[in-house]
């Protein structure tokens, strides 16, 4: 397909004039008939026994209708894992477990009665680093698992690992190596639109809540499972998204303030809604989590690397989220990015009193591919080559099965670094120090979905109605990445009408197919893939029922236009005998027979057909669902093996930096990237998702982390936790699509989602290298750190 | 104590009995319903609340709404026109993609048009400078610079 009428066009988002007109609803501006505000009280200590909690006063506050602690309501155990309580009794093991909660007519009135609650505890010593959490007789976070076994040591039971080949032989085929200890912080996803919910039970027990998610049927199971345990077995929830405020992974697992919610609903009988403030945002909901990386590759004497060595561990915190699987995602560039035949790849996860954590655009891959290419950098140094052909020398091709059994279906990696050396003009600017420096780094990713549970399916119903519209029910999230966008194209395209008969739902469980969830850059990869097999689907059937019904309608054509014109004469084109399903064209929304005269009167409209296919005896109105698991595998990941994605996203970023050596401060002169996106659905949205992407990158590299002292969160709001600005970003970024059309992508595209953010740091740091001579290995890369380094020199 | 208060609101007017702590946005969204007015920080820290007051861009999470008293107050929901119309800078936001989950930018919006509505002929820095206040997670700016951009041409082409 290369003819596309929509595919690759700039169509703008279906619901920007609302956000532009304050007309969106986010969680925030949401309210239910009697609803009541509910606030969450939090741990004073990081670990601590809770001896007794004293709910009296806040009870006898006027205008509280419910206060709830582990004590009076049903144990709701979270998490995949399930190590984690929707409520704490006994024990507290982080500032941010949740020990009561209150529902109350108004928010003061809410907070207020939090105020009143008294705990007493007896504290414990605590763990606060992953290092200490290893140390023979470190105190233990959990005392038992979740089936009540005695645990040993703070180490969870999640094992991701990778050999291949034969790391001696890769040893000894080095001529040069290099190691390198790396390290990544806390970092929060920071959605401009803070997380909340609302759930309401109807009288028959069910469960309605809106909520800020990306995961909608997960959160149902989840859900069900909680109404299960509070006794309501086979009762059901119906989750529904707002419009939401940002996602970028904050919204992949459900949250303790989603089930205390539930649980205050269901006492107080009344809707209740649970919205964090920022500072909550900051200190109660689970970060990007942290990492230490130790790696060491070796390469010949021609610079072809001969092994990879990494080894990452992960502290994480309390209890269990899907920050503790970012290892499943780490190992794709550790055993795939660039081709390298012997690879040893571990990793290990351990309990401390910290903030657990979860998932953030990337998964693992921004933490492992800064330490994989700034040590690119030092391995290239070691072996005194330049970066950027060392890079070439070792790029991965289409058609190559990695050593984790990756099917590289499509690979524009080569284009994208010398799309990047030739905008950096590399070869004039690399080496030259004198406090300015160049920089690249590459990045692959999953880019054909991401298999991580059983299912990585998403259904999707197209309903075609009386005026040519079709209505679509999908269970992908749009967050502002823009889902409904490429959606609506892809619809229009597809069923050949035009986007603005495209309507997309709202998404709700109630009535939208399952969905695995919107991560792992699978939007629109998704989205695209099944709306081409529901329009086939549609096709099929209109064109089926055109044989009949097309050639009356282009008979009142004509005979209306010799009504007007006697003398009007219709061409000599046996309509009836043409009108065969597999002659007909659907097209901006007219169906016509494809060899046909070129008339206006040749043509019907789709909405006139569905009218009479709808409007006869036994009429029929036209709907097709469909329901698509891609071609990948849930990989082996105790052994590090398997297809997860159908086809894998590649790019390169690079950044010409300038470095005060007084200060220690960094300047982005420019930067620029160029990304394998497959194929350009969107110009503009795409755009969007890499220059915001490549801000986060920003943001990771040279100043975003979460302080904490002890497990305390020190810089919980935007003045002491920096994102990047409009100051921030004031450089210009050259951005380069690359297009490989990929054969399981629809339309032959690939996800982006992610990738913007990947390689920005390492491509920051080498500049910064390249620029003064020293590497920073602790993000983020502070002036301080740069000036440590520099006094080191 | 509860006061009354009366100001213009997006041009009539309006009146509100208050609470001496309570903010310019709490009034805005819990009392009138106008929930354009994003509450991103709640802190002065990201500029999601920006509403204009007497021209000016402020912070509505700061600023107490006894202050409101006598003046002029324009939120969102004032710019658009008559029969569903887009202002011009809100149109130049949809058309040049600087919208993505929409969070910020109603007082993105607002921002530009207390700067265009002095500076008709902005430079990018003075746009930059102009946006300082606002955060956005999702766009990078880059997109939300050119809708300004664009906003002005038209702006100034307009008869
Ligand atoms: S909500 Fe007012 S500045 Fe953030
Ligand atoms: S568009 Fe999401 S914060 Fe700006």
């Amino acid at each position: 397909m290369t003819d596309f009428h929509y595919i690759g066009k700039e169509t703008k988002r279906p619901a920007g004039p609302d956000k532009a007109a304050g007309k969106a609803h986010y969680i925030h501006d949401l309210v239910r008939p009697g609803m009541l505000f509910g606030k969450i009280k939090f741990s004073e200590h990081p670990h601590a026994h809770i001896k007794n909690i004293d709910i009296s006063r806040a009870e006898r506050l006027p205008g509280v209708k419910a206060v709830i602690t582990a004590y009076n309501t049903p144990e709701l155990r979270i998490g995949f894992l399930r190590d984690n309580f929707a409520l704490k009794k006994d024990k507290v093991r982080q500032y941010r477990d949740e020990v009561a909660a209150v529902a109350a007519t108004d928010p003061e009135t809410a907070e207020e009665a939090i105020r009143l609650i008294t705990v007493e505890y007896e504290p414990l010593p605590g763990i606060f680093s992953p290092h200490d959490a290893l140390k023979d007789g470190a105190p233990l976070v959990h005392e038992t698992d979740a089936r009540g076994r005695a645990r040993s040591d703070n180490v969870l039971p999640l094992r991701f690992h990778h050999e291949s080949g034969d790391l001696e032989v890769g040893r000894s085929a080095a001529s040069h190596s290099a190691e390198g200890e790396f390290s990544t912080p806390l970092v929060q996803q920071c959605c401009m639109g803070t997380a909340g919910c609302i759930a309401e039970f109807s009288m028959s027990n069910n469960l309605t809540i809106w909520a800020k998610t990306q995961i909608p049927f997960l959160a149902q199971r989840d859900f069900n499972r909680a109404l299960s345990d509070m006794g309501l077995g086979g009762r059901n929830t119906r989750v529904i998204v707002p419009t939401l405020g940002g996602g970028f992974g904050s919204g992949l697992d459900t949250h303790t303030y989603e089930y205390i919610a539930i649980l205050l609903a269901f006492q107080t009988g009344r809707p209740v809604k649970i919205v964090y403030t920022r500072d909550e945002e900051f200190a109660f909901l689970s970060p990007r989590q942290s990492t230490h990386t130790r790696i060491i590759q070796g390469c010949d004497s021609e610079g072809r690397l001969t092994f990879r060595h990494v080894e990452v561990l992960q502290d994480n915190g309390a209890y269990t989220s899907w920050g503790a699987t970012y290892p499943s995602v780490m190992m794709l560039p550790a055993t795939s990015l660039y081709r390298v035949p012997n690879v040893y790849f571990d990793s290990k996860l351990v309990y401390t009193n910290n903030t657990y954590c979860q998932a953030m655009r990337g998964y693992g891959n921004p933490e492992l591919t800064w330490a994989l290419e700034s040590n690119m950098d030092e391995l290239a140094g070691e072996a005194g080559i330049d970066p950027a052909d060392f890079r070439m020398i070792n790029c991965n091709e289409p058609g190559e099965t990695t050593p984790m059994g990756l099917k590289v279906s499509t690979c524009g990696l080569k284009e994208c670094l010398e799309s990047v050396a030739e905008k950096l003009d590399w070869k004039k600017k690399h080496g030259k120090g004198k406090r300015r420096g160049v920089g690249m780094a590459s990045l692959m990713h999953v880019g054909g979905s991401g298999r991580i549970y059983r299912s990585d399916a998403s259904g999707l119903i197209i309903k075609l109605d009386d005026f040519g519209n079709a209505n679509v029910y999908y269970g992908g999230i749009e967050m502002g990445q823009g889902l409904h966008t490429f959606l609506t194209q892809a619809v229009a395209e597809a069923l050949g009408i035009r986007p603005e008969n495209v309507i997309i739902n709202p998404t709700d469980t109630g009535t939208c197919p399952w969905d695995v969830g919107t991560h792992a850059s699978r939007g629109a990869f998704m989205a695209g893939n099944t709306a081409i097999l529901a329009a086939e689907k549609l096709r099929r059937r209109i064109f089926e029922f055109a044989e009949e019904l097309f050639p009356k309608e282009v008979a009142k054509n004509i005979k209306k236009l010799q009504k007007k014109d006697p003398d009007f004469k219709a061409p000599d084109f046996d309509v009836a005998a043409a009108a065969k399903r597999d002659r007909f064209e659907l097209k901006d929304g007219f169906i016509f027979i494809k060899d046909a005269p070129a008339e206006g009167y040749m043509r019907v409209e789709l909405g006139r057909l569905l009218r009479a296919i709808h409007f006869r005896n036994q009429g029929q109105m036209l709907t097709a669902d469909v329901f698509y698991d891609p071609p990948n595998e849930l990989p082996d990941f105790e052994k590090g093996y398997g297809n997860i994605s159908a086809t894998y996203a590649y790019g390169a970023q690079g950044a010409e930096v300038e470095v005060d050596t007084e200060t220690g401060e960094v300047e982005i002169i420019r930067m620029a990237a160029a990304h394998d996106v497959g194929k350009v659905l969107n110009p503009q949205t795409l755009k969007g998702q890499i220059y915001g992407a490549l801000a986060q990158g920003v943001g990771y590299a040279l100043y975003e982390e979460i302080q904490s002292h002890e497990g305390r969160i020190l810089n919980p709001d935007f003045r002491d936790y920096k994102i990047p600005g409009t100051l921030d970003m004031n450089f210009p970024i050259d951005l380069e699509f690359i297009e490989t059309d990929d054969e399981y992508g629809p339309f032959g595209s690939k996800g982006v989602g992610e990738p913007g953010l990947v390689p920005t740091a390492p491509a920051i740091a080498n500049a910064i290298y390249d620029a003064v001579g020293v590497r920073v290995h602790d993000l983020p890369i502070t002036p301080e750190k740069i000036l440590a380094a520099l006094n080191k020199k | 104590m509860r006061i009354n208060i009366s100001f213009m609101l997006n041009g009539s007017e309006v009146v509100v009995e208050v609470e001496g702590h309570h903010r310019l946005i709490d009034v805005l969204r819990d009392q009138l319903g106008l929930t354009g007015t994003k509450e991103g920080c709640g802190k002065g820290e990201c500029g999601a609340c920006s509403v204009l007051v007497d021209g000016r861009a402020v912070n509505a999470c700061l600023y107490p709404a006894l202050e409101a008293e006598g003046r002029s107050v324009t939120t969102i929901e004032g710019l658009r026109g008559p029969n569903n119309e887009l202002s011009t800078v809100q149109q130049a936001f949809v058309d040049q993609g600087a919208i993505q989950c929409g969070f910020c930018t109603p007082g993105m919006i607002m921002s530009a048009k207390a700067l265009l509505d002095s500076n008709p002929d902005p430079t990018e820095e003075e746009i930059r400078s102009a946006l300082l206040g606002n955060l956005c997670r999702c766009t990078g700016y880059v997109q939300i610079v050119e809708a300004v951009r664009q906003a002005a041409v038209q702006l100034r082409d307009k008869p």
